[in-house]
């Protein structure tokens, strides 16, 4: 045997093969029919709107990597999932400047403040979002109902606002069901919500699609379902007890299923691992915590939709949640701090 | 989940499921290793005190005869492995990369297989310290890797007493077969090991613990024992670390050895099946052990096997005698989850050594990109203790040692490897625990 050059490594020398990138490759598939559908019912505006969030946030963390003279962590697919959730969950004819700004903001303070991938507090895409409604709170409340005839000959006027100025309403505007509800006492049919035949935020309309890439995940091993099922079970029983209570004041707990961002931000964004905890009973309290603020801002707040706010506040309280709710440790007996 | 709980009682918490790559060489009988032309003893082969040598340079020693005595009661013998002539006594290299004393041994030219012996120890006349005086007179340490002297294991400390005595069968560690092998070839030896394990610690029953994938040693083993035997044949489902002695007693027994605590603490002894099987053979004779079986396998290796091979033999040699490729990269005493890295082929078999892998290049997974920690919680769901390893990879990043050690119980791991093995982030986890327990140990003794 001559002599040869011998790698050292350190015990295990075997692993299971999935990365982070793989990880995050996948998250895009099976985002990729939610944005393909939005696509579909909102024309050229939401396909804009999509490119532009997606390329603002790739643009943002390569050009932030080179400033800080770190390699480039674009490879990894994050900042793209990033882009497409901004998207997603702005209103498909969104002025293209403002998607930009979002995107800028989502991961220049929402991940690259905090040490970029593995750090962020929030999901990047609602401080993104988060910040957009605060700053236009007309724009991302002007809607457009999908499926119009024109939608892929003509662009929306709003979607080409010129930089730094807002959007000149036009009268094409629909209501969002949960709007059509908290100001109109309207409810829409829950086949209408759960096909997407119904005007909101890009990405947030078609449930079933979004249900799908949810389960894809689920299946790979690439999410935990208790995130998902824990929100959606409590916001389902929640308004259920209430509707049960009361009927004509309160919507059902279907319609608070399948309206407005519920199924998105459930099923793709509170489920970000970064953000959101790590043990079982962690998971289905921060859960249950998001799921009850939906329901609270939903039916008391100011405001017809509460997904948003809900997820950023339980990213909040996702480490203290991981500090109190700890597995036993083998050995050990259950202290007062462990569940 | 269910499917386990209907198959056996108990289960421990998590644990992961690499690839078994058993198949290739858990049908091959164990087969004899020739004499290498120069054997290398390093004198430090087992946990605790090295043996103090006890042959000069030149001398010539017979097969059985003890080169190195035990120093001391945390140490053992070391016998010869082979009749010979001592051409020197020197620093001999190791695996972990320190030199150590060792003896080089030349075999005699026309060396046999026949052997000195010492006191036989009959098992129906000999008294319990009897018994484990000749466990350690024997040289017998723990074969299944962790080579901690059995006879010190065995000793009851006072006040406790042991009720259950658990032979591990498991072998969890991926493409290892020597266990299963031994079980297949060895039954008397492990019968005969256990009448002296039991009589040594007092335990009333005896439990062989093995995993389903070696159903056919289960099978084998339970047709030998009479029905009113105290032993029982225990099969599992496959999981790994199942092998690790705190898994396979929550297993076996449905208890939880105290955090910092020993098996005796919850009445259980844990001993390896090829170590009961060693004292099964050696001890009616008085012999000392000279050799052990070692799967050598791994997808670089042509001739795959079971081997019985002295001790002392190098590495260098075996793998010339069973032939590897030429593009071979990694070769890990041990096995894949747990084993350890050679850097030096040079270095010899010890009594520790349960399996030689060899690696190819398309195996070994270099260079694969480290990211930063996503909190996916794999590592959490993969710990068969229960750790966090995300936080504790965290902390040892700050360098938050004592927080590691006394709020999330690093002291408790033991390097099974399953964090790693899940991580998609590829965080050398187990080397960090393994630092910082390196260093919280070293801060205990200068403190």
């Amino acid at each position: 045997m001559q002599q040869q050059t011998l790698h050292i490594s350190t015990s295990p020398h075997l692993t299971q093969g999935v990365s982070v990138e793989v990880i995050m490759r996948n998250v895009v598939l099976a985002m990729l029919p939610t944005a393909l559908f939005s696509v579909y019912a909102f024309g050229w505006n939401a396909a804009l709107v999509l490119i532009t969030a997606v390329g603002s946030c790739v643009l943002t963390e390569h050009v932030l990597c080179r400033l800080a003279n770190k390699r480039s962590t674009v490879s990894d697919w994050s900042a793209i999932i990033t882009g497409l959730l901004l998207g997603l969950t702005l209103p498909p004819i969104f002025p293209l400047w403002m998607t930009f700004l979002g995107g800028v903001i989502a991961i220049g303070m929402g991940k690259f403040l905090f040490g970029g991938l593995g750090y962020n507090v929030f999901n990047p895409a609602l401080v993104g979002r988060a910040v957009l409604q605060g700053a236009f709170p007309v724009a991302i409340t002007t809607w457009y109902t999908g499926f119009s005839v024109n939608r892929f000959s003509t662009l929306n006027s709003s979607v080409l606002t010129a930089p730094f100025m807002e959007p000149i309403v036009d009268g094409i505007s629909g209501a969002t069901p949960l709007s059509a509800f908290k100001f109109d006492g309207v409810t829409t049919d829950t086949a209408d919500l759960a096909l997407g035949l119904v005007s909101g935020s890009a990405g947030e309309t078609c449930s079933i699609l979004i249900l799908l890439g949810g389960a894809y995940l689920v299946l790979r091993n690439f999410m935990n379902w208790k995130i998902p099922v824990s929100i959606l079970t409590t916001v389902f029983v929640f308004s259920g007890i209430l509707y049960w209570i009361n009927p004509s004041q309160y919507p059902s707990p279907l319609f608070m299923l399948f309206s407005g961002g519920l199924m998105l931000g459930a099923v793709f964004m509170a489920s970000d691992m970064v953000a959101s905890p790590i043990t079982t009973w962690g998971v289905i309290l921060y859960g249950v915590v998001i799921g009850v603020l939906v329901v609270v801002i939903r039916i008391w707040g100011g405001l017809p939709e509460g997904v948003m706010y809900a997820i950023l506040l339980g990213n909040a309280l996702s480490p203290h949640i991981d500090r109190l709710i700890r597995y036993r440790v083998y050995g050990t007996s259950l202290k007062s701090t462990d569940i | 989940m269910m499917a386990m709980l209907k198959l056996h009682g108990h289960t421990f918490k998590h644990g992961i499921h690499p690839p078994e790559n058993k198949e290739e060489t858990n049908g091959l009988p164990i087969r004899q290793f020739s004499f290498a032309p120069l054997i290398i003893l390093p004198v430090a082969q087992h946990i605790g005190v090295p043996s103090k040598i006890v042959i000069r340079e030149g001398q010539e020693v017979v097969r059985g005869q003890i080169l190195a005595e035990a120093d001391g009661y945390l140490s053992v013998p070391l016998h010869a492995p082979v009749s010979g002539t001592v051409r020197k006594i020197a620093n001999v290299p190791t695996i972990s990369g320190k030199m150590t004393t060792g003896i080089y041994l030349e075999p005699f030219p026309s060396s046999t297989q026949e052997t000195l012996e010492g006191n036989p120890i009959d098992v129906d006349l000999a008294s319990p310290e009897e018994i484990l005086q000749g466990v350690q007179d024997a040289g017998i340490v723990g074969l299944g890797g962790a080579a901690f002297p059995t006879h010190a294991k065995l000793k009851i400390p006072e006040g406790k007493h042991c009720d259950t005595l658990i032979i591990n069968g498991i072998e969890c560690e991926p493409y290892l077969t020597t266990d299963h092998r031994v079980m297949l070839e060895q039954p008397e030896d492990i019968l005969l090991g256990i009448k002296y394990l039991m009589k040594a610690t007092g335990a009333r029953r005896t439990i062989i613990g093995i995993e389903e994938n070696k159903q056919d040693a289960a099978d084998f083993l339970r047709g030998l024992l009479n029905d009113n035997a105290p032993i029982s044949v225990e099969v599992v489902p496959v999981k790994y670390p199942q092998g690790a002695e705190k898994m396979l007693i929550t297993v076996l027994l449905g208890k939880e050895v105290p955090s910092g605590g020993l098996p005796i603490d919850v009445h259980a002894v844990v001993v390896n099946v090829a170590t009961t099987a060693e004292i099964g053979r050696l001890l009616p004779h008085g012999r000392g052990i000279q050799e052990r079986v070692i799967t050598i396998t791994g997808p670089g290796v042509r001739k795959k096997g079971n081997y019985l091979i002295p001790i002392g033999t190098p590495l260098r040699y075996v793998l010339e005698q069973v032939g590897v490729d030429e593009s071979i990269s990694e070769v890990y005493m041990g096995g894949p989850m747990m084993g350890v890295a050679v850097a030096n082929l040079d270095i010899s078999i010890v009594k520790g050594t349960s399996g030689i892998v060899v690696f190819g290049k398309k195996q070994v997974n270099q260079a694969s990109q480290v990211y930063p920690c996503i909190k996916c919680g794999a590592c959490v769901d993969a710990c068969p203790l229960s750790l966090n390893p995300s936080k504790l990879g965290i902390l040892a990043k700050f360098e938050s040692y004592d927080k590691m050690a006394e709020e999330y119980h690093l002291m408790d791991c033991f390097e099974c490897g399953s964090c790693s093995y899940v991580c998609p982030s590829h965080i050398p986890l187990v080397q960090y625990f393994r630092l910082s327990k390196s260093i919280i140990r070293k801060r205990k003794v200068v403190a």
